[in-house]
């Protein structure tokens, strides 16, 4: 018998329900980039290696390149299209915009959408290589962020704008959208 | 001092006209363009290091699900000859080097792509590769000239006898790897026939190159092709010529009668879109013992293809840097099995000045004279070879107030006795340069009825804020708000420019975005100063660029590096770098610190984890993933500082600019290795710097 290469998946994307036909190999990410239309997020390695596929999944960041879509379940997916409160952008976009905190663009929106996600992450207490056992997670600063954003790579080398915009977006609740 | 006058600078400050579309993912790069019934095209690649291509299972592949096509030079199109291998896709059989291009998968999804070309049974003759580069080659050759147009060799005086009689001497052989520039997006192409016309999405550095290209390969009039590139995802000389993936969607998209897209795996960028040849450099530097050079000699052996020449300018800079009366610089090839070379971030300037600022600081070391002071010693009034003089050279400024940002009076030069725990600490710095290069470009600036003024030039944005410094131009040159102006690039359709490389962009289009505003500005003084219908003009600035006076353009700068070196594993650390530049007039602070930020930063990777490792076995590279050739991540920077002198110079052109794109990541490397030096007491001569190199510290 021929053996089934295609299914039928529902996938949530930024508050949306998309029912697709996929072959099994695909990627979450090339079912955004490619059957939905999405492409706010960049393939840059399709490896898991540079982080440009960034996008939260069920709140989570992941390298949307390692996910089969078939895989994804009812899991919510939010993209870099989906932050912005219609105009109003999300604090870790506005903060990127105000400190010029890319060239390219090509990884922002992975770079963003990692931020979101670390954010989150950092505010729940989470710990990282550098967070030292006495003060745990409540100062989010410097070393911190470069630890945490370290799975994001920018060829361009806005890295030290980087840190700053995500500093500033801390400060103006990041974490709580 | 030609500079620092009183004359306005006008630097703007303005946000990136496009940063809204970043950031929220609207920004369209190549790749993801929509076109009907679209098909995906995956380049298969040499799995062996030289040969011929045998034969391809065409039958075998065809049977999978969802093929449409399989291309490989038995039964390609051919394609005219336009003298480069680089796109001479599929065109015969030689396998020039492992991960070149020898057939091409279509079919209708990417997935099935994908798995067909992985598969793809491909056979050859095949023969042992020859792909390391070293001093004792057989093959070692004398170039006719390099790349820029420079010539191979210089010599003023007798550098090597006066370097005998020089009390001071510096010998020293430097090498760097081969280095990948590595955009984060990878090339990509989306091309689509119709109507007799053609329309390619590309990610390129420069639409119209692309355009007549593609014209010629396929036999296609030019105005029947528009090449599109609106945002591009970083390039770094890498997408600044067509290469094979535009082709391929070209050709595949004709051949299925579809539109094709065609993007470059990660993997596929090490093999086929160039990268900065491996150098083994040996400078002499013999001097008086207050450290003033008298003889300088810098020789540089680089790789190239066997079916193609590169040859970096490797040695160009040291041509200008400093004074000295005996001077002899040369360059020469090696003809390997490797992939053609070709531009990566300041060619030339980029390795050549990691060998000679490294050389300095040895020579600093040598006579005991600060490394600040020794620059400012041997810094010369005119061209050192050329006798010409400078349209400005701010230099000793840059040396001056780099130096005073950093903190670096009262360095104490004793290297390896600074301790921090379990830290060795040191500084380091090294001068930077990059030559002023503008080529013509044509523009069309309008204004309608309403006060909306637009300007029209294809020239391209591949991050570096090109489409705002043109908006900043317009609006100074017309003296409006910047909000009163649209800016329209990246197209083919728009008036021609040259391509965005060479830290010529702002310049070159620059010139002729200025030029279109003053025309703009005459004819509506000449229409009584009242716009009642739209008025437009379109100008060149062939004229422009032909009268340049013959003089010695080029920007300077200073880099200061803090290095930290851990005693036990080795491990180098750069928490605080400083640059200072002398770039001209910088048409809009804010993207100007980004862009040379942005240098610094991949300066510092060239110097602590850049290293393609060629395959001696099998041909290509061994290490072919971001896992494997490792860049600088957002954890291995620190506090980067950058400034400018306010340089007015309007010898250099007719805008006063010099460029930025390139500078950034010249003299960086040399400023790291100084500190580490510094910080150790090692001095390591061979790129990059690691764990490995420093020996023993504890
Ligand atoms: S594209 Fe997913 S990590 Fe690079
Ligand atoms: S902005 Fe270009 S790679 Fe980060």
């Amino acid at each position: 018998m021929t053996p089934v290469t295609s299914s039928a998946v529902s996938v949530h994307v930024n508050g949306d329900a998309y029912r697709l036909e996929l072959d099994h190999r695909t990627s979450l990410l090339d079912a955004l980039r490619e059957h939905l239309a999405l492409t706010g997020t960049k393939k840059g390695c399709d490896h898991g290696q540079c982080g440009a596929c960034t996008v939260l999944l069920g709140g989570r960041r992941v390298y949307s390149c390692l996910v089969l879509c078939v895989a994804v379940g009812d899991r919510e997916v939010v993209t870099v299209e989906g932050l912005a409160d219609g105009a109003d952008l999300h604090p870790v976009q506005e903060a990127f915009v105000q400190r010029d905190a890319f060239q390219c663009g090509y990884c922002t929106p992975g770079q963003i959408c990692s931020a979101v996600g670390m954010l989150r992450e950092a505010e729940a207490g989470w710990p990282s290589a550098v967070t030292s056992a006495d003060t745990g997670t409540s100062r989010l600063d410097e070393a911190e962020v470069r630890e945490r954003m370290a799975g994001n790579l920018c060829r361009c080398g806005a890295y030290a704008n980087i840190v700053p915009a995500i500093l500033d977006a801390a400060g103006h609740g990041g974490a709580d959208r | 001092m030609t500079a620092t006058t009183d004359a306005p600078t006008r630097t703007g400050t303005h946000p990136r006209v496009e940063g809204l579309d970043k950031v929220t993912g609207r920004a369209r790069y190549a790749y993801e363009y929509a076109a009907d019934e679209v098909a995906y095209a995956w380049p298969v690649t040499a799995s062996v290091g030289a040969g011929e291509v045998r034969g391809v299972d065409v039958d075998g592949a065809l049977a999978q699900p969802g093929v449409l096509a399989v291309l490989w030079h038995g039964n390609a199109p051919s394609l005219a000859d336009v003298g480069d291998s680089k796109v001479a896709v599929l065109q015969s059989p030689v396998v020039a080097f492992r991960g070149q291009v020898v057939a091409l998968v279509v079919a209708s999804t990417s997935e099935q792509a994908r798995e067909v070309a992985t598969t793809l049974t491909v056979t050859y003759d095949s023969r042992e590769p020859d792909v390391v580069l070293r001093a004792d080659h057989p093959t070692l050759y004398r170039p006719e000239s390099v790349n820029g147009g420079y010539s191979t060799d210089s010599v003023i005086g007798d550098a090597v006898a006066e370097f005998d009689a020089c009390p001071v001497q510096v010998d020293a052989t430097y090498t760097t790897p081969p280095e990948h520039n590595h955009p984060m997006e990878p090339h990509a192409s989306t091309a689509v026939w119709g109507d007799g016309r053609l329309t390619v999405y590309d990610s390129s550095q420069g639409g119209n190159a692309v355009r007549s290209t593609l014209s010629t390969l396929f036999g296609i009039d030019r105005e029947l092709v528009r090449v599109v590139t609106s945002h591009v995802g970083g390039g770094f000389g890498s997408k600044g010529m067509p290469r094979a993936g535009v082709v391929l969607a070209v050709m595949a998209a004709r051949q299925v009668d579809r539109p094709v897209k065609v993007a470059l795996t990660r993997q596929h960028l090490f093999d086929l879109v160039g990268y900065r040849t491996p150098t083994i450099q040996r400078v002499r530097l013999g001097a008086d013992p207050d450290g003033r050079l008298r003889s300088i000699d810098h020789q540089a052996l680089e790789q190239t293809a066997t079916v193609e020449e590169f040859a970096e300018q490797s040695v160009a800079a040291t041509r200008v840097m400093y004074a000295a009366a005996h001077r002899r610089t040369a360059h020469r090839l090696v003809r390997l099995d490797v992939a053609v070379p070709s531009w990566m971030r300041a060619p030339g300037e980029t390795p050549g000045m990691y060998a000679l600022e490294s050389a300095m600081d040895e020579l600093a070391v040598a006579t005991g004279v600060d490394p600040v002071e020794l620059r400012i010693r041997n810094d010369p009034d005119v061209d050192p070879e050329t006798g010409a003089r400078f349209s400005s050279r701010n230099l000793v400024a840059c040396l001056t107030l780099g130096a005073q940002r950093f903190g670096w009076a009262g360095r104490d030069p004793e290297p390896g006795v600074r301790r921090e725990g379990r830290w060795l600490v040191g500084t380091g710095m090294a001068s930077s340069t990059y030559p002023t290069y503008a080529t013509a470009a044509s523009c069309r600036a309008g204004v309608d009825p309403d006060g909306g003024y637009d300007i029209a030039i294809n020239a391209t944005d591949i991050g570096t804020g090109a489409r705002t410094a043109m908006l900043l131009v317009a609006a100074d040159t017309l003296g409006v708000d910047p909000s009163q102006v649209r800016v329209r690039v990246g197209d083919t359709d728009l008036p021609q420019a040259g391509l965005a490389g060479g830290s010529m962009g702002t310049t070159s289009w620059g010139m002729a975005v200025e030029k279109a505003c003053r025309e703009l500005l005459e004819a509506v003084r000449a229409a009584g100063g009242v716009v009642d219908e739209r008025i437009e003009v379109a100008v060149d600035t062939k004229a422009e660029i032909a009268a340049q006076a013959e003089l010695s353009r080029h920007a300077f700068g200073a880099q200061f590096v803090e290095a930290r070196v851990d005693i036990d594993t080795g491990e180098v650390r750069a928490p605080r770098m400083v640059g200072m530049f002398a770039a001209g007039r910088i048409v809009n602070a804010r993207t100007a610190r980004s862009q040379l930020i942005g240098g610094m930063t991949m300066g510092l990777s060239m110097a602590l984890h850049e290293e393609g490792v060629p395959d001696a076995a099998f041909g290509g590279f061994t290490n072919h993933d971001l896992s494997t050739y490792h860049v600088a991540t957002v954890a291995d920077v620190g506090d980067i500082d950058v400034g400018w002198i306010d340089e007015v110079d309007d010898d250099v052109n007719t805008i006063g600019t010099k460029g930025i794109g390139e500078i950034g990541i010249v003299g960086t490397a040399a400023a790291v290795a100084n500190a580490v030096y510094h910080a150790t007491g090692v001095r390591v001569r061979d790129l990059p710097i690691t764990l490995d190199k420093t020996g023993q510290l504890a």
